[in-house]
């Protein structure tokens, strides 16, 4: 059999991200309507998404910007929401880290939640794919997924405030983190993770800025590790 | 109103501080293996981050002031069952987005 060519690869992963346009769509749209509501003209709207180009910090940075707070304040409570990016980065280190530095700080802009957890898995699940077929496939994975960000957080802008509240769009992300969530539970390990962190999430809410958020993931992580180690997973 | 000049500086910092943030171990570390104790803590970031972030959402959703829904917890029921049964992320998202859409109508 000849050696699958690296655009297989790259339309694997595009195939594999491609679900993620539908959670995409709603989200970005969502950014562009709430930036429009605050007052923000489309190449604000359009630089954040492009800058920045992490949902949830997003939306904690635009909420809190409305709110007044200082400017260090929302910094630091956005970098806080995206703290699970360095998690991110060290998770897909061992699949992408051989890759030279260019591509590496490539793939660095692209890690978001559902590139992430979408190439992490593949590369899991097929650990016999070389350094460039995982890039390809990588690069795959986000062409579903960042460029309609941008396009949707544009298109937001532009709908501006025509979009009623009361279309819940306010939870398409628990929905979407939600509905990733679920598949992920593949062990009693990863069972356990979820649960305390969710616990810790609801008893840590106190903690302001985010970081009770943080602490609560951390918990889950290290009670997941600890499960995996005495069931010598 | 926002103030341009926060608004700029908020979105040029967060952009560099999350880019950092992807980059630090892909960039800095490159190929070096990780110690074992690291990757396993590592192998449970998503399904502890993301429930961590997903809950306070769920229980005190920000289109309520924070006030419970049951529309919102069922919606987030349906989705977290439908995903878990089916491991189908899509399927899950359109019966959570279902069942949110009929009981807000369904409710109010």
């Amino acid at each position: 059999m000849p050696a699958p060519s690296l655009s297989s690869f790259y339309w694997q992963g595009l195939r594999a991200g491609a679900p993620f346009f539908l959670v995409i769509g709603p989200f970005g749209l969502l950014f562009g309507v709430l930036a429009a509501e605050a007052g923000l003209n489309l190449f604000e709207t359009l630089s954040f998404s492009v800058v920045v180009i992490a949902g949830a910090a997003q939306f904690t940075a635009l909420q809190l910007l409305q709110d007044q707070a200082p400017t260090l304040v929302v910094l630091a409570s956005a970098l806080a929401v995206n703290l699970r990016m360095a998690m991110y980065s060290a998770s897909i280190t061992p699949h992408l880290g051989g890759l030279p530095l260019w591509k590496r700080a490539i793939a660095a802009y692209f890690l978001v939640d559902q590139t992430y957890a979408t190439a992490s898995i593949a590369f899991e699940r097929r650990p016999e794919m070389t350094l460039s077929q995982k890039f390809a496939f990588f690069m795959g994975v986000m062409t579903p997924i960042c460029p309609p960000w941008y396009a949707f957080s544009l298109l937001g802008a532009l709908v501006g405030e025509s979009i009623p509240p009361e279309y819940g769009l306010d939870f398409a992300l628990p929905i979407a983190f939600l509905a990733m969530i679920a598949p992920a539970l593949r062990s009693g390990a990863h069972v356990v993770a979820a649960l305390v962190a969710t616990l810790g999430a609801l008893l840590l809410a106190f903690i302001p800025y985010n970081l009770g958020v943080l602490l609560a993931a951390l918990c889950g992580m290290m009670a997941g590790a600890e499960t995996e180690r005495r069931m010598g997973a | 109103m926002i103030d341009r000049l926060d608004l700029w500086v908020v979105i040029i910092g967060l952009g560099l501080g999350s880019f950092g943030l992807r980059f630090v171990f892909l960039g800095l570390v490159g190929d070096r293996p990780l110690p074992a104790w690291l990757s396993r803590h590592l192998r449970y970031t998503a399904v502890a981050v993301m429930p961590a972030i997903v809950t306070p959402l769920v229980i005190w959703p920000n289109a309520t002031d924070g006030q419970t829904d049951p529309a919102r917890l069922l919606a987030a029921a349906v989705t977290l069952g439908v995903g878990y049964v089916t491991k189908n992320v899509i399927l899950a998202i359109l019966t959570g987005a279902v069942t949110l859409a009929a009981s807000i109508y369904g409710l109010g």
